[in-house]
C-alpha cells in the first residue's frame, strides 16, 4: 500500500511539472498555432538568473541567496520580462506566418537565448544549490517524500486553479479562451489580439518561472539545453490532452507524468530507459485515432 | 512567338534543375581547385544537408505539411549502412544484438547505401500509412513523436546501435565528388518527381486540398508517395553522413539537426525546388563566415575578432530577420527562371494576365 502510494506521490508530482510547462506550451500553440521551443528557455533562464552572470566554474549564488520572499517575485518578473520582449521582437512581426516559419521562428530564438547563456555562463554545466531544505524529506503518513515533491504539487494545485477562475471568471480570461479556441471568430468579436497575446505570453513565463524553480530545486544542476527534454514531453502532453483546449493541455501534462511513472516502475530494466519511447508512441495511436485529443472540451464538440 | 525546336524545350523543361546543377557545380570546382582540405570539407558537409534538405522538401515543399520529424530516416539510413559495412569482427564484439547474417555481412558501399536508404524509406512508408489521413497539424506532430520515439530507442538499443557511445569504422569512401554526385541525383529525383503527374496532384492539394479532392486527387496516396520517397532521400543523405565522418552517435540526429536543415529549407523558401538548394548554400556560406570571424581577420594592422559563441547568436538573430522580412524565403516559391527569351507560353495564361490587367483598371476607373 504505502508502495502504491509512493508512486502516486512520484507520479503526481512528475505530472505537476509536465502539466504546467504543458499548459505555458499550449496557451501559446491554442491562440498563435506556434509551438513555442523557447519555453524551455524561458524555463532555463529562471534558473541561471539564480547565479551571478559569470563564466567560473563554480556558481556563485545571487538572487539564489535571496530569502523565498524576494526571490520568488524576482525569478518570475525576469522570465515574464524575457517571454513578453520574445514575443515583441521575434513573433510579433511573424503574426499570419504558416506554422513551418513559425516553429523555425521559435528555434531560432532558442539558438540564440542558449548560445546566449553559453557566452555568459559557458556550455559546462553548473552545480548550484537552492531550497537545500526542500531536498529533504519528510515524513508524511508513514512515507518519506522529498520535500520539494510537495511543493511541486502544492504549486501545481495553486496555478492550476489560479488560472481556472481567472480564466473563467474574468473577462480578460474568457477572451483568452475564445483565442485559443479559434482566434479568427474572436479577433471578430472585438478580442484584441496583441493584447491577448502579450497576456498569454505572460502567464506562459509565470509558469515557465515556477517551473524553473522547482526543477532547479529537483535537480540542482544548471545546463543550458536542460529544459529541452521537458518541453519535448509537455508538447506531447499538450496533444494528448487536445490542442487548443487549456484544461486539456493540464489534464494531458498530468496523464503523461502518470503514465511514465507507471511505465516505469512496470518496465523490466532494460527498458526502463525507453519509457518515453512509449509515450511517443501513444501520442502517434492518439493523433491517429482522435486527432481532437482524449479529452474533448464543449466547445471543440460544437464546433464540429 | 517563334517555334522552339524539341531540344530547347526540353532544356527549358529541365532549366530549373540543371542551373541548380551548375550553381553546386561552379562551387565544387572552385572549392576543388583551391586545394584548402578544411573549405572541401566544408564544401562536403554542406552537400550531405542539402540532400538532406532536398529530401525533407519533397514532402513538406509539395505537400505544403510541415515535416517536422526527418531527421530519424537519415539517422536510420546512417545506422542501417554502418550494420552492412562494418567489419564482421568488429560487429561480433560491439554489436552483439545484430541478426547473425547482418553480423557476417560487408556489402559493397553502392548496395549498402540503396539497401539502407530502402529502409529509411520502408519505415517513413508504414508511418505514412497509418498517419497521412489526419489533418496537417496533426500530421507534423505524429511525424516528430515518431522522430522522438526513433531516437529513444535508438539511444537505448545498446546491442545494436551502441545505445549513447559513438560506432567507429565506418569506410571513409566519401569526399565533396561523391557527396557532389549523390547531390545531383538527389535533386534530379526531386525536379522528376515534382514535375511528373505525382507532385502536381500534391501540389494541388497543396494550394486547395479540397479543390484537389473535387479533380480527384486522392490526397492521402499522394502525401504517402512523397513521404516514402523523402525517407529514401534522407536516408541516403544519412549514409553519406556515416561515410564521410566514419563515427556515428544517435545524439547527431537529434533537434539540433532538425533546427538546422527546417532552417535552411524555409529560409530559402520551403516551395521550390531552387529555395531547398539556396537556403543550403545561403546558410552553409554564413555559417562559414562567422566562423572564419571567429578566427579573427587581419586589416591592415589590426586583428578583427569576433568573441567565440557569437557566430551562433549572430545566425539566429539572421534567420529570424530572414523569416521576418522574407517570410516565404530567399526564393519567394520560385524555380530560377529561364534567362533566354521570353517565359514560356501557357495556354491561357498570357490572356489571363490581361484580363486581370483590365480588371484591375476598371476598378481604378
Amino acid at each position: 500500500m504505502t508502495f502504491v502510494l509512493q508512486i502516486a506521490i512520484d507520479a503526481i508530482s512528475l505530472g505537476s511539472m509536465y502539466s504546467l510547462t504543458a499548459l505555458g506550451i499550449g496557451l501559446i500553440f491554442g491562440i498563435l498555432r506556434l509551438i513555442n521551443f523557447a519555453h524551455g528557455d524561458f524555463i532555463t533562464i529562471g534558473a541561471y538568473a539564480l547565479i551571478v552572470p559569470a563564466a567560473a566554474v563554480v556558481a556563485t549564488p545571487f538572487i539564489g541567496t535571496w530569502p523565498a520572499f524576494f526571490l520568488i517575485p524576482a525569478i518570475i518578473s525576469i522570465v515574464i520580462v524575457i517571454a513578453l520582449l520574445t514575443e515583441f521582437i521575434a513573433f510579433r512581426p511573424l503574426r499570419g506566418a504558416n506554422m513551418a516559419s513559425l516553429l523555425i521562428a521559435s528555434f531560432a530564438v532558442s539558438y540564440v537565448f542558449q548560445h546566449i547563456i553559453i557566452l555568459i555562463y559557458t556550455g559546462r554545466p553548473k552545480a548550484v544549490n537552492v531550497g537545500i531544505e526542500l531536498a529533504q524529506h519528510i515524513e508524511f503518513v508513514g512515507l518519506r517524500v522529498p520535500a520539494i515533491q510537495l511543493v511541486a504539487i502544492g504549486a501545481a494545485i495553486t496555478l492550476l486553479g489560479g488560472l481556472a477562475l481567472f480564466l473563467k471568471r474574468t473577462a480578460y480570461g474568457v477572451q483568452m479562451r475564445a483565442a485559443a479556441e479559434d482566434f479568427e471568430t474572436a479577433r471578430l468579436l472585438g478580442v484584441r489580439a496583441n493584447t491577448v497575446i502579450a497576456l498569454a505570453f505572460a502567464i506562459s513565463g509565470l509558469l515557465a518561472a515556477v517551473v524553473s524553480l522547482i526543477f532547479i530545486t529537483q535537480t540542482g544542476v544548471l545546463s543550458f539545453r536542460m529544459s529541452l527534454n521537458l518541453v519535448i514531453i509537455a508538447f506531447i502532453s499538450t496533444v494528448i490532452g487536445g490542442m487548443g483546449s487549456l484544461f486539456g493541455a493540464a489534464a494531458g501534462g498530468f496523464l503523461v507524468g502518470v503514465m511514465s511513472t507507471a511505465l516505469q516502475t512496470v518496465l523490466p530494466d532494460d527498458y526502463k530507459l525507453t519509457r518515453d519511447a512509449f509515450v511517443f508512441g501513444f501520442v502517434i495511436l492518439v493523433l491517429i485515432f482522435r486527432p481532437q485529443g482524449l479529452i474533448v472540451t464543449k466547445a471543440v464538440r460544437e464546433r464540429v | 512567338m517563334q517555334a522552339m525546336g524539341p531540344i530547347e524545350k526540353q532544356l527549358r523543361r529541365f532549366w530549373p534543375f540543371a542551373s541548380l546543377a551548375l550553381i553546386l557545380l561552379i562551387i565544387v570546382v572552385v572549392v576543388d581547385a583551391s586545394g584548402s582540405i578544411l573549405m572541401q570539407r566544408t564544401v562536403a558537409d554542406g552537400l550531405i544537408k542539402l540532400i538532406v534538405v532536398v529530401g525533407i522538401y519533397i514532402f513538406m515543399g509539395n505537400s505544403g505539411v510541415l515535416s517536422f520529424g526527418s531527421i530519424v530516416y537519415m539517422m536510420i539510413g546512417a545506422y542501417a549502412t554502418a550494420w552492412m559495412t562494418l567489419l564482421p569482427n568488429l560487429k561480433r564484439f560491439t554489436l552483439p544484438g545484430l541478426p547473425g547474417f547482418l553480423i557476417e555481412a560487408q556489402l559493397d558501399p553502392f548496395v549498402s547505401l540503396i539497401l539502407a536508404a530502402l529502409l529509411a524509406a520502408a519505415v517513413a512508408f508504414v508511418l505514412a500509412l497509418a498517419i497521412m489521413r489526419t489533418n496537417p497539424i496533426a500530421i507534423s506532430i505524429a511525424t516528430f513523436a515518431a522522430m522522438a520515439m526513433g531516437y529513444t530507442i535508438y539511444n537505448n538499443w545498446e546491442r545494436v546501435t551502441l545505445g549513447t557511445s559513438s560506432i567507429i569504422g565506418l569506410p571513409m569512401y566519401v569526399d565533396m565528388w561523391v557527396v557532389f554526385y549523390w547531390a545531383l541525383v538527389v535533386m534530379a529525383i526531386a525536379y522528376i518527381y515534382q514535375i511528373s503527374r505525382f507532385g502536381l496532384a500534391l501540389r494541388a492539394s497543396r494550394e486547395d486540398e479540397v479543390a484537389a479532392r473535387a479533380f480527384g486527387v486522392n490526397v492521402y496516396i499522394q502525401r504517402v508517395i512523397a513521404f516514402t520517397l523523402s525517407g529514401f532521400v534522407v536516408g541516403i543523405g544519412g549514409v553519406l553522413h556515416g561515410h564521410f565522418l566514419g563515427i556515428l552517435t544517435v545524439n547527431a540526429f537529434w533537434i539540433q539537426l532538425t533546427f538546422i536543415t527546417l532552417a535552411m529549407l524555409v529560409v530559402g523558401g520551403q516551395n521550390s525546388l531552387a529555395g531547398a538548394v539556396v537556403g543550403v548554400i545561403v546558410i552553409t556560406a554564413a555559417t562559414e563566415i562567422f566562423r572564419q570571424m571567429e578566427k579573427g581577420a587581419e586589416i591592415g594592422s589590426t586583428l578583427i575578432q569576433l568573441p567565440l559563441g557569437v557566430q551562433e547568436v549572430i545566425l539566429g538573430v539572421l534567420m529570424l530577420a530572414i523569416m521576418i522580412f522574407r517570410p516565404a524565403g530567399i526564393m519567394g516559391g520560385r524555380e530560377i527562371p529561364w534567362p533566354f527569351g521570353p517565359p514560356k507560353p501557357i495556354r491561357g495564361g498570357r490572356s489571363r494576365t490581361l484580363e486581370t490587367g483590365a480588371g484591375k483598371a476598371r476598378t481604378g476607373d
